[in-house]
């Protein structure tokens, strides 16, 4: 540490100087943006009962919290795990989507060997070879009314559970130039799909059509108009909320109105990282970010990351406000991992998925 | 039963007729040997809340009949829809529901007017139906669609579908009205990965409901079993049993005297019970008890009623020495043959294919709807014996074709009366199971059991197509394998053989009205008839679906390798099988290792024997589904 005393006047007063200049970006002041939630995390690793450390998928369901992980499905209900495999019927190992019927309290779990229903405790398996489902490596999965929306490695698919009729999107009947889905949200108006290196795929459901937005500066990675269009054609999650869809890629993350396009860089928010796993919107102006760097959390102005750091690894929560401030807040735990994967909504709690643990997000009143 | 004497002259002379049109060569030639009767054939029956009124669902006359419960008077007959198979009361006694099971709707009858008041759609093949205590969900179990719909018990509007066991069929409202019990006739598709081995045992389930969210709570797993019938709780909630089929078909069918077919038992679950359920067989060393079917609890928990379809026989079973075994043995006791002399207090003749059971209010009176003889057996559950018959106005004439339906339902010719042609065939279809019958030997031949719609015409019969005809096949062979205890004589096979190349396919549910076609069907028939392949080579002809699969019902009834022959079978060549609501009847190919559809070609086609279809891409597959099940 240097000593103050120990150095000439001068080059302390350069060094106040130029510290100054600096702190807008590590702002010393105490508190935060008054909306911004902070949260004790409690974290779950195979040590406390998860099959597995590798988290790629959270799902609540009202008390209980589905964990998709690399070895098996794992349930937390009445404070302790069950884990369900291949034994009982999941179609594989590795869970790495999941979706919740709010109408029958199923859940659908999209695993790299096919799609699995899990209900009342009974999974029923569809696979590329005993059905209809396009690719068994199932990356997204949505719930829309009987509808059970896919996106898998080799196209998009949707099962009719009333009929048992599936039906195939790919390059041959939508706009879709590649075929590597990467996630679906679904709602009764609109269908969106993230697709690996083809933007986003929007069907209309009451015309049937689809539609397709793309990166304006197509695949390279050069911006050449802010808020111009997508951010980027590598999509890897999409969510629809409240006529908003909101769109991650590995380049940046984007909000769309229906008319107008608002992209998101470090550069210029508070992503921690344009390297975006996963995102799922609360409503037309609030989301959360999972990202390779942190969870980040938007309110329509401010951002919050939370992270173990990344220099020492202690737990960090940053808050960036509109004008660009960050202030770190003091807390005492971080999610398991900066790797996020995915997160979902309790209450005023969260529930995180990440490479090396799922972690409860519990929020604290101020 | 149905003697020599009543059949008379009539039914000769009708055979006669039959060998004159050529029926008995099962040629094309068909004549309706049903001259017209009207059959009620009673299926489900119900009291009215206050005792008044028992209401008999009749399948065959298409309706409901309402009877004066003291005196049997007829009240009125409602016509409701096509096949009904459920019959419930809501809770106030105003509304009865019907479930038409070929129409695909519910009645909604106003027990005041006695008139069809709503008619709303439902699933597919709705067979049973009940409605919540507060009135704001009627649930409806589909047959077909392997689900339960819940429909707004006020509008009719279908609010969501829960997921059931494979043809699910009856439900049963928890005597708290905090549950609904459902259950399903065929197994469940095996939920481990698709293997070759295609030898697994039959799994079944009770599907448990959340009545006031709708939501499934729980399915009970019943290992081992493939039919279940009717659930009955006692009045405090505290014992639920439940009528089966236990199959044995993973063993070489050898001899029925070995006892090497089904075993029938009921499954006892709840708090009298303990902790897990406990299955526990019916029959008797000598006797079995064939098909149990409905199952009633007198009021006072002291005994358990099971009507057993193909035994014509009603089992009063005393509850307390049940659970005295139940407890003393909890493991596994369907080998057991004795068991049944612990809690069967007796067996109580009644009609033909006995099924839905009533009790009145104080439970001194067991009603059995006998379905084939069109009566109702009226039983003093103090005596456990028939104090009276009642006539459902049937016509009194028995016709060649009600007399080979009463045969195919019957398991009096089988040894020990452990069989009939309608426990494999359950309500005239298929099992969903696969067996190894004696014919071939230990480990040799195993093959999957067939649909029987729409059977006429297809011959030859058997997988390997050994039989020439209907009688033949249900004949000498059936004798010969499968009874091994009495044979038909002539003018009874004869009816047999009638009934079943009657039996009319269920209507198609993926087929549209007319000619159309969704896009996909379109697309599906278009591969299904083509000639040539993606690559322009033309495909030779037997390598085409619609070559092997021609005609009206899909086949061109030849023998082909389709290259799905193992190391355990016989014959390399397979009959063409018919392709009858195709859609309904996993698994499939021969020996049923294909679980679905799809894994006749994904799975089992790699050398493209089956068909020229390695070409396709996944959608094309699908197509080519999609219209496989129009068919």
């Amino acid at each position: 540490m240097i000593k103050i005393t120990n150095i000439p006047r001068w080059l302390a007063a350069f060094i106040l100087i130029a510290a100054a200049s600096v702190i807008p970006a590590q702002n010393a002041h105490a508190a935060p943006a008054p909306s911004m939630p902070i949260y004790r995390f409690e974290n779950f690793t195979a040590a406390n009962g998860l099959p597995n450390d590798h988290v790629y998928a959270v799902l609540v369901d009202g008390e209980r919290i589905w964990a998709g992980t690399d070895n098996g499905l794992a349930l937390y209900e009445n404070h302790a795990w069950k884990s369900y495999g291949t034994k009982d019927g999941l179609a594989h190992r590795a869970v790495i989507s999941l979706a919740l019927d709010k109408r029958t309290g199923d859940v659908w779990a999209g695993t790299m060997g096919g799609l699995s229903r899990i209900s009342g405790g009974r999974i029923d398996s569809y696979t590329q070879l005993n059905s209809g489902l396009s690719n068994n490596v199932v990356y997204g999965v949505s719930i829309e009314g009987e509808h059970v929306w896919v996106a898998t490695a080799a196209g998009a698919c949707m099962l009719n559970t009333r009929t048992g009729q599936w039906s195939l999107y790919n390059e041959r009947n939508t706009p879709m130039v590649e075929i590597w889905t990467y996630g679906v949200s679904a709602t009764p108006t609109k269908v969106y799909y993230a697709v690996w290196g083809s933007g986003i795929l929007e069907l209309d459901q009451k015309t049937g059509r689809w539609d397709k937005y793309e990166d304006p500066d197509s695949e390279n990675e050069l911006v050449l108009f802010k808020d111009q269009g997508l951010i980027h054609e590598i999509v890897t999650s999409v969510s629809y909320v409240d006529n908003i869809l909101w769109a991650a890629t590995y380049f940046g993350d984007s909000r769309y109105d229906g008319r107008y396009w608002h992209n998101f860089l470090t550069k210029d928010s508070g992503l921690p990282s344009n390297f975006t796993n996963y995102l799922k919107g609360v409503d037309a102006n609030r989301a959360w970010f999972c990202t390779d760097k942190g969870l980040a959390y938007y309110d329509g102005v401010n951002w919050a990351v939370y992270r173990p750091s990344l220099k020492d690894g202690k737990p960090e929560m940053t808050v960036r406000d509109a004008a660009g401030m960050v202030t770190p807040v003091a807390v005492t735990s971080a999610p398991a991992h900066n790797y996020i994967l995915g997160i979902d909504f309790q209450g005023d709690d969260i529930w995180v998925a990440t490479a090396k643990g799922l972690s409860h997000g519990i929020r604290l009143k101020r | 039963m149905i003697s020599r004497r009543q059949l008379g002259y009539g039914a000769m002379l009708m055979a006669l007729a039959l060998i004159g049109f050529g029926l008995w060569t099962d040629g094309p030639k068909h004549v309706s040997a049903d001259s017209g009767e009207n059959y009620a054939s009673p299926l489900e029956m119900l009291f009215s809340p206050d005792g008044s009124r028992l209401y008999v669902l009749c399948q065959q006359s298409e309706e409901v009949r309402v009877l004066n419960a003291a005196n049997h008077a007829l009240i009125g007959k409602i016509a409701v829809g096509r096949v009904p198979r459920g019959i419930s009361l809501s809770p106030d006694g105003q509304r009865l529901f019907v479930t038409n099971s070929w129409d695909d709707t519910l009645s909604i009858i106003d027990t005041r007017s006695l008139s069809v008041v709503a008619t709303w759609p439902v699933g597919l093949e709705p067979s049973s139906v009940v409605e919540d205590r507060v009135g704001k969900f009627l649930f409806v179990a589909n047959r077909i669609s392997n689900d339960i719909a819940v429909l707004n018990a006020q509008t009719g509007e279908e609010v969501k579908r829960l997921l059931a066991g494979r043809g699910a069929s009856y439900l049963t409202l928890s005597p708290d009205g905090s549950r609904i019990y459902a259950t399903h006739v065929y197994p469940n598709p095996p939920r481990v990965p698709t293997e070759m081995d295609n030898r697994i045992a039959p799994e079944s389930e009770i599907t448990v409901i959340d009545a006031a969210r709708a939501v499934v709570l729980d399915h009970m797993p019943l290992h081992h079993i493939a039919g279940v019938f009717h659930l009955a709780f006692s009045k405090d909630g505290r014992l639920g049993v439940v009528a089966e089929y236990h199959p044995k078909n993973i063993i070489p069918l050898a001899h029925l005297e070995h006892g090497g077919a089904f075993a029938y038992t009921l499954t006892v679950f709840g708090a009298d019970v303990g902790k897990s359920p406990v299955e526990v067989p019916l029959d008797e060393l000598e006797r079995y008890a064939a098909r149990p079917f409905g199952v009633a609890i007198t009021p006072d928990k002291s005994r358990i009623f099971v009507s057993c379809s193909g035994s014509e026989i009603v089992l009063a079973i005393d509850v307390a020495r049940l659970l005295r075994y139940v407890h003393a043995h909890p493991g596994p006791n369907v080998q057991d043959l004795g068991a049944s002399a612990n809690y069967v207090m007796a067996r109580i003749n009644v009609g033909h294919d006995p099924r839905g059971l009533a009790m009145n209010g104080d439970g001194s009176r067991l009603y059995v709807a006998n379905r084939l003889d069109d009566t109702v057996s009226v039983i003093d559950t103090h005596s456990n014996r028939v104090v009276s018959t009642v006539a459902m106005d049937g016509p009194e004439k028995i016709t060649p074709m009600r007399h080979g339906e009463q045969t195919f339902y019957t398991a009096r010719y089988s040894f020990q009366g452990q069989i009939g042609c309608a426990t494999c065939h359950i309500d005239s279809t298929f099992d969903g199971l696969t067996w190894n019958l004696e014919p071939d030997g230990f480990g040799r031949n195993t093959v999957d059991n067939k649909l029987i719609e729409g059977v006429k015409n297809t011959e030859p019969y058997k997988w390997n197509g050994g039989n020439p005809n209907i009688p033949t096949e249900c004949g000498p062979r059936t004798e010969k394998y499968f009874w091994r205890s009495e044979n038909y004589d002539d003018l009874t096979l004869a009816d047999l053989t009638m009934y079943i190349r009657s039996i009319t396919p269920r209507p198609n549910r993926w087929k549209l009205p007319g000619r159309d076609m969704t896009p996909a069907q379109e697309r599906g028939k278009a591969i299904f008839e083509r000639e040539v392949d993606k690559f322009g080579n033309p495909i030779a002809e037997a390598n085409r679906c619609s070559y092997c699969h021609s005609g009206p019902k899909g086949t061109n009834q030849k023998l082909f390798d389709v290259g799905t022959r193992k190391v355990n079978d016989n014959n390399t060549l397979l009959k063409s099988s018919p392709l009858t609501n195709i859609a309904l009847t996993a698994p499939y190919l021969h020996d049923g290792s294909a679980h679905s559809l799809e894994e006749i070609w994904t799975v089992y086609n790699h050398t493209d024997k089956h068909g020229r279809t390695n070409d396709l891409t996944k959608d094309e597959l699908n197509d080519l589904i999609e219209y496989l099940r129009t068919r």
